[in-house]
């Protein structure tokens, strides 16, 4: 790893290597069965959790249909607070900003909040290409630093990694970052613990510029959310100088009152706690309390394209409570690298290709990084119907369709050939080898069949009409895919005819005995 | 084009497919509803059950709690700072004098010239708090005068925090958010610092202090313990 997603393989290959590392293997599924058990718990204590779910659901959408109101309101309310806020409309931009704040502050080493926002942008390469070093704070997002490695989980970036695996981290690499790992360091948690501890503690004490997320943006207040547990986010939101949050748009919520409904929401969905050891929030500056510069630079980065999608907009409502993860069947076996983003499992799966556009390998990939089981769905807190947009991008890979990208309307041309079906055959065959987790998806898919749609809307019904993908998320993937792979009669995505189909011919990608896959809706740039 | 004005733009045109006039900026139609049919505490609970069972989840989260009353609170204070070896304990400024009365160890005041590693000397910490959720087993600190700026709470080890009982207690997040105001920066703690990034193994305190305290302070001595009914149970819009 080298601490960058770019050059990823697409995601059947990274997940065949993945499944092949039976100590990540083994260190996941202890992870995600742990944490899905104890989050099951924290939810049943809400007896009203169906209703805080559709709120949430409904508060999101109602916000992102009006976004631009909203981030008008925000910006003047962060403004009248003391704040100044900043637009980017990509990495790239959000990155320059950056640079060029922490520069004017005359500082070359910043403190950071675990943040997926910086790491979708890739702050920390940016800045040290600046000559500015960034430290992550969180004690997952240390050891991921420290080893040269990347986040593979959104809640627990070093879920990958063991306790033996941490030390060997710290003892080899802490020296060159600051204060060394104290001698003889062991592997139990609380001496790693302690060991961060002391390791972050010099960096809190002098550092002058702190660097963020957020989780919440209140429109109405000008008041952003960080929820945490280790204390270092409160170190890196109240010790420096300067404050500088990278927040996505998306995390505008309406009203102060609209916290309610989140922070019920997100504890118990993502760490399973009733409420998680630390929130800060702060509305602009206050004198003599805390940062007394404060920037908030918003990001858009593909969220504008991933919300011109009616279908796919739905995945800016995430809340990233990773829920979704740890119930994932094919994120427990290929582990949260193959996703190639800083969003692994279910929600990368629909958001990494619609953020970035469905623009290579990987992002063709990933909407067949799923065996449609529904799971996630079922545990997501503001009900993103994940399986919906996998199968509406589906067929934005294999058939084309509109899309915006870069905020212009496009029209993508159809994966060449059967190269995307092909892809996710490869994306799905490694799953198949073991059928452990094929198991468990089959389960929840029966258990959570009722609360599958039963047809797919849009423009995914031209495409269910040839194919039997409708009735997936009944049958599970896995019994639809063994039952057309080999049949005569083609059905499915596994034939090899008409491998030379492309873009302008008529046959369709995979064989199709049915209607016709709209070759007059391929085209140039509108 | 400023790129405020390019994203903006963007989002108006992805939203083309929204009705014009749909939301907050238009003429009284505000989208989907909400639908807010969740509820605003979860059962019914006297006062003295609330303040239980704020007792009970602050302890699951491995705070340590004590109850007394006007008259035992500097005794207790004393001998909990003294249990510790505390040799020195900051103070927000608008603490209450008479909280300090029974204890000899240094007061400390806050002070915005302070810096961070100067705070870092300084053993235990001791404040106020302005709303804790009982559902939860949350103190919610707004830098009021007995709480101080947030950094004090954050960087000694050791955080007594007072909890005025049954007036500072609520029952859930939703009775707790009108009680404190958006513009004060708030701080929200749930038992100590804690992580669970190493094998799901939970640690307390990485950063913040590893020993958290509540001293739940009754006006009187604890008599009136069936209180009245203060929550209604029910759900609806709202
Ligand atoms: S998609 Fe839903 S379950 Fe997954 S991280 Fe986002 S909010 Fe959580």
């Amino acid at each position: 790893m080298s601490g960058t997603y770019l050059g990823m393989p697409a995601f059947p290959r990274a997940a065949a290597t993945a499944t092949r590392d039976t100590r990540l293997r083994a260190n996941l599924t202890h992870a995600t069965h742990t944490i899905r058990d104890k989050r099951a718990k924290a939810v049943a204590e809400l007896d009203d959790w169906a209703q805080l779910r559709a709120a949430g659901a409904a508060v999101k959408d109602r916000t992102l249909r009006r976004l631009d109101h909203y981030l008008e309101q925000l910006e003047a309310a962060v403004t009248a607070a003391g704040g100044q806020v900043h637009w980017a409309l990509d990495a790239d931009e959000a990155n320059r900003i950056v640079t060029r704040l922490v520069r004017e502050t005359g500082e070359s080493e910043v403190v950071k909040v675990k943040s997926m926002a910086t790491q979708e942008i890739g702050l920390n390469e940016a800045l040290a290409g600046a000559g500015i070093r960034a430290y992550e704070t969180d004690l997952a997002e240390l050891i991921v630093q420290l080893g040269h490695d990347l986040p593979s989980h959104i809640l627990v970036p070093a879920i990958h990694r063991n306790r033996s695996e941490i030390r060997d981290i710290f003892r080899r690499e802490m020296a060159s970052w600051g204060r060394p790992a104290p001698e003889g360091l062991g592997d139990s948690p609380a001496e790693l613990a302690e060991a961060a501890r002391l390791h972050l503690r010099e960096k809190f004490l002098s550092a002058k510029v702190g660097i963020s997320g957020a989780n919440f943006m209140v429109a109405e207040t000008g008041t952003l959310v960080v929820v945490e547990s280790e204390g270092n986010g409160r170190m890196c939101l109240t010790l420096p100088e300067t404050l500088i949050s990278v927040v996505g748009i998306e995390k505008v919520v309406p009203s102060w009152q609209d916290l309610e409904i989140f922070l019920q929401l997100l504890p118990r969905s993502s760490t399973a706690e009733r409420m998680n050891p630390y929130t800060s929030t702060w509305t602009g500056t206050t004198d003599g309390d805390g940062p007394q510069t404060f920037h908030l630079v918003l990001l858009d980065n593909g969220r504008t394209d991933t919300l011109a999608d009616t279908v796919g907009r739905q995945a800016l409502r995430c809340i990233r409570c990773s829920a979704c993860l740890n119930v994932c069947p094919v994120y427990e076996r290929a582990g949260g690298h193959a996703y190639g983003s800083p969003y692994p499992g279910p929600i990368g799966a629909i958001l990494t290709p619609q953020l970035r556009g469905l623009a290579g390998p990987l992002e063709e990939s990933l909407p067949y990084a799923s065996s449609l089981c529904g799971a996630c769905y079922e545990v997501c807190p503001v009900a993103i119907d994940i399986p919906e947009v996998l199968v509406h991008l589906r067929e934005r890979v294999v058939q084309g369709g509109p899309v915006t990208l870069g905020g212009t309307r496009t029209v993508l041309q159809p994966a060449k050939g059967h190269a995307a079906e092909r892809a996710a055959m490869r994306a799905v065959g490694w799953a198949f080898d073991h059928p452990g987790a094929l198991r468990a998806g089959m389960r929840l898919a029966a258990r959570t069949r009722r609360l599958h749609p039963r047809r797919l809307p849009g423009p995914g019904r031209a495409w269910s009409r040839t194919r039997d993908v409708p009735e997936v998320p009944a049958e599970s993937f896995r019994d639809w895919w063994q039952r057309t792979r080999g049949t005569s009669s083609g059905r499915g995505t596994s034939s090899e005819s008409g491998t030379s189909s492309g873009p302008g011919t008529s046959s369709g990608p995979g064989t199709t005995s049915g209607p016709d896959t709209s070759s007059e809706r391929r085209g140039d740039v509108k | 084009m400023s790129s405020r004005d390019m994203m903006l733009a963007r989002v108006r045109q992805a939203l083309a497919d929204v009705p014009a006039g749909e939301g907050p900026g238009g003429e009284g139609r505000d989208g989907p509803p909400v639908a807010r049919g969740y509820q605003r505490v979860h059962g019914a609970r006297t006062r003295a059950q609330t303040v239980d069972l704020l007792a009970e989840h602050l302890a699951d989260y491995r705070a340590i709690v004590h109850r007394t009353d006007a008259e035992g609170l500097p005794g207790l204070i004393g001998r909990l700072l003294a249990e510790r070896g505390a040799r020195s304990v900051l103070v927000p400024p608008g603490l209450d004098v008479s909280w300090t009365a029974g204890t000899d160890v240094t007061l400390v005041e806050d002070r915005a010239s302070s810096t961070a590693r100067e705070l870092d000397l300084v053993d235990s910490v001791l404040t106020g708090c302005a709303v804790a959720i009982a559902e939860t087993g949350t103190l919610i600190l707004d830098a009021g005068p007995d709480q101080g700026r947030r950094r004090i709470t954050l960087v000694p080890d050791h955080h007594l925090c007072v909890v005025r009982v049954p007036e500072q207690v609520v029952g859930s997040v939703p009775e707790a958010l009108p009680r404190v105001a958006p513009d004060r920066p708030l701080t929200w703690i749930s038992g100590p610092s804690a992580t669970s990034d190493i094998e799901l193994d939970r640690v307390e305190g990485v950063h913040g202090p590893r020993t958290l305290e509540v001293i739940l302070l009754s006006a009187a001595p604890e008599t009136d313990r069936a209180g009245s009914r203060e929550h209604w149970a029910g759900s609806g819009e709202y």
